[in-house]
């Protein structure tokens, strides 16, 4: 199939649509207005709602009422929108209802600026809102991914009924490139809760009110064997020269991105280094990343902040392998160069020392 | 035997339950307003409603209804977003003036200006319940409240804010009124002005609400009585029953 040459945001949105979202509720930001400006004009076109809200938050409470309504519904913004949105997601989570949110992220905190960072990773991954929930999130590395990733977000938010988040950077949202538009075969399931009227059977309430300690227990109970289910069946990472790797990367998104193109030129250099890039931020992709503790002799984790998941990647390593970090601030998106610097200091200290003594 | 004709029964609308609130609360009068003309227009299959944070956030223990819980002052956007994608539904709002007139200020501008095709019952009794009495922004001037305990100053904590009028002055607004349930005539008024509400959104033409004055006799500290002379001597000066806003398809419905 012939491929097309898409923004990240507009590609976000067309994979949205393909996905069969009914209702896009959105407020403009930079680094992410192209996502709400293409779906300002194709879901009137198909017969979908699309509203401009007049804040974030009454954004994520239109995706709120269209999720309780049955349908596909998201929503999409940047740093300090989508903290404006967390209320909303909490509502979501704590309702059991299905949303997808787009996280474009920029530099922080405060209003900060529009270059492309990382620094939302505790945010997105750690809950973000009030009370104990955790919304799936996946992080794209390439405008075909961020695609693929934004069907299965709708796909995976339906199945669980909790909200999903695609976590892309100002570079993911900003970048064109080639992509191979997906053909969708996705249906919602049924949805029994719905609030559709209660036409033929009892009414439905959508709720997240429990005002004694004990049916609030049992709900969070339920939520949370949720969320370890999540945990055990839908970690995802891609792996990029592992084979042999003693210095083993830890990136996501973009930072994965240049990475990857430093791993290339510091193997021509005949440095055992290779990439684990996570997808699934959570649930973080723990399996998969621990069983390279043994074969590793460092993890180096490589972030747009100043150093979010390395907590995450120090859980894992458990003391097991030393784990090492790297970061930029501001919204500098790393050059290979840097990269490969850092990959050589790493080799001086783990690999070639190893070697000699 | 002559044969039994039925003359009141509980509105279908409506569960067959007892409610948490206070004695001499307008609330439960509201409830079967709302009710009694939801069953009239034949309506409740296909009417979703959306309860506030506040003394009403139970609203869907107490009406038969498919019916969402909203975060604080956001019901206008929740209903936005269920009219929008099932445009077939019939949706409202059951909010408070701490919900609507303080916290949800954007959201209840917005939606009126969009002219967004909802219904919107808007529970004004001066003062935030469920909290405990403090100030809301309908507090009058002078009002004592557990956060205002000398009397409301306008000079520190501004006017109270005229909902009706405020969203009257909106250009995609089809139907905004105010009313009150203090005596009989009052309540059918009240009833009335709630139908046009509802058949306002039937009829496709805009963004409907009726204000309602209402007493909080707990939270006032008076007895039920006491509380409906209050209001009627303090709240209906400020705040004058009305039509602020019936547009010329609305009229042609009464």
């Amino acid at each position: 199939m012939a491929k097309v040459l898409m923004k990240g945001n507009e590609a976000i949105a067309e994979a949205a649509i393909r996905a069969g979202c009914d209702g896009y509720f959105g407020y403009p930001i930079t680094p992410q207005t192209e996502l709400l400006e293409y779906m300002s004009k194709r879901m009137p076109e198909l017969g979908r709602a699309f509203v401009q809200g007049e804040s974030e938050i009454a954004s994520i409470n239109m995706v709120l009422g269209a999720a309780a309504a049955g349908k596909r519904a998201m929503t999409s913004s940047s740093s300090p929108g989508i903290s404006l949105k967390q209320e909303g997601i909490s509502y979501l989570a704590g309702n059991e209802l299905p949303a997808v949110i787009v996280n474009i992220m920029r530099g922080g905190p405060g209003l900060g600026n529009v270059q492309p960072t990382q620094s939302d990773y505790f945010q997105a991954t750690k809950g973000g809102g009030h009370g104990d929930y955790f919304p799936i999130v996946l992080a794209p590395s390439s405008v075909q991914e961020a695609m693929d990733l934004t069907i299965l977000a709708f796909e995976l938010a339906d199945k669980y009924r909790n909200p999903a988040m695609i976590l892309g950077d100002g570079c993911i949202g900003q970048i064109m490139e080639p992509v191979e538009l997906p053909e969708v075969d996705t249906k919602p399931p049924a949805k029994p809760w719905a609030l559709t009227g209660c036409k033929g059977r009892k009414k439905n309430v959508i709720r997240s009110l429990y005002l004694l300690a004990g049916p609030l227990e049992a709900r969070n109970i339920i939520l949370q064997k949720k969320y370890r289910e999540i945990e055990a069946h839908e970690q995802r990472h891609a792996e990029f020269l592992l084979d042999g790797a003693e210095i083993v990367i830890v990136a996501y998104g973009t930072a994965g991105r240049v990475a990857q193109t430093a791993i290339t030129k510091a193997r021509d250099e005949g440095i055992p280094v290779g990439l684990f890039r996570p997808i699934t931020l959570y649930p973080y992709p723990k399996k998969a990343l621990s069983a390279l503790i043994d074969t590793a002799k460092v993890f180096l984790v490589l972030e747009m902040s100043a150093g979010q998941m390395v907590e995450d990647v120090q859980l894992v390593a458990k003391g097991g392998v030393p784990v090492e970090f790297k970061g930029w601030l501001g919204g500098r998106v790393p050059a290979p160069t840097e990269v490969i610097e850092k990959i050589r200091e790493m080799a001086d200290k783990y690999v070639r020392s190893a070697q000699a003594s | 035997m002559p044969e039994g004709k039925v003359v009141f029964a509980k509105p279908e609308a409506l569960e067959a339950t007892s409610t948490h609130y206070c004695p001499g609360c307008s609330h439960g009068i509201v409830h079967r307003l709302i009710a009694e003309v939801i069953d009239e227009l034949g309506i409740r299959e296909k009417t979703v409603g959306i309860a506030p944070v506040g003394c009403a956030v139970l609203a869907y223990h107490y009406f038969d209804l498919d019916m969402a819980e909203a975060a604080h002052g956001r019901a206008p956007a929740v209903a936005t977003g269920i009219k929008r994608v099932m445009p077939e539904t019939v949706v409202f709002t059951y909010q408070g003036d701490g919900d609507l007139a303080a916290i949800g200020t954007a959201e209840i501008v917005h939606a009126a200006n969009r002219g967004e095709n909802i219904t919107v019952i808007f529970v004004n009794n001066a003062v935030f319940g469920m909290t405990g009495g403090q100030m809301a922004p309908t507090t009058l001037p002078g009002q004592v409240t557990t956060s205002t305990p000398t009397g409301r100053d306008v000079k520190v904590a501004g006017y109270p804010l005229k909902v009706a009028e405020l969203l009257a002055q909106t250009t995609g607004a089809a139907y905004v009124v105010r009313r009150t349930v203090t005596q009989p005539k009052y309540i059918r008024s009240c009833k009335k002005a709630i139908k046009i509400a509802f058949q306002t959104q039937l009829a496709g033409l805009g963004f409907s609400l009726v204000e309602i004055l209402s007493t909080c006799s707990t939270n006032w500290g008076m007895s039920p009585i006491e509380a409906l002379k209050w209001l009627e001597d303090n709240m209906i000066p400020y705040y004058p029953l009305g039509d602020y806003k019936v547009i010329d398809e609305v009229k042609a419905l009464e």
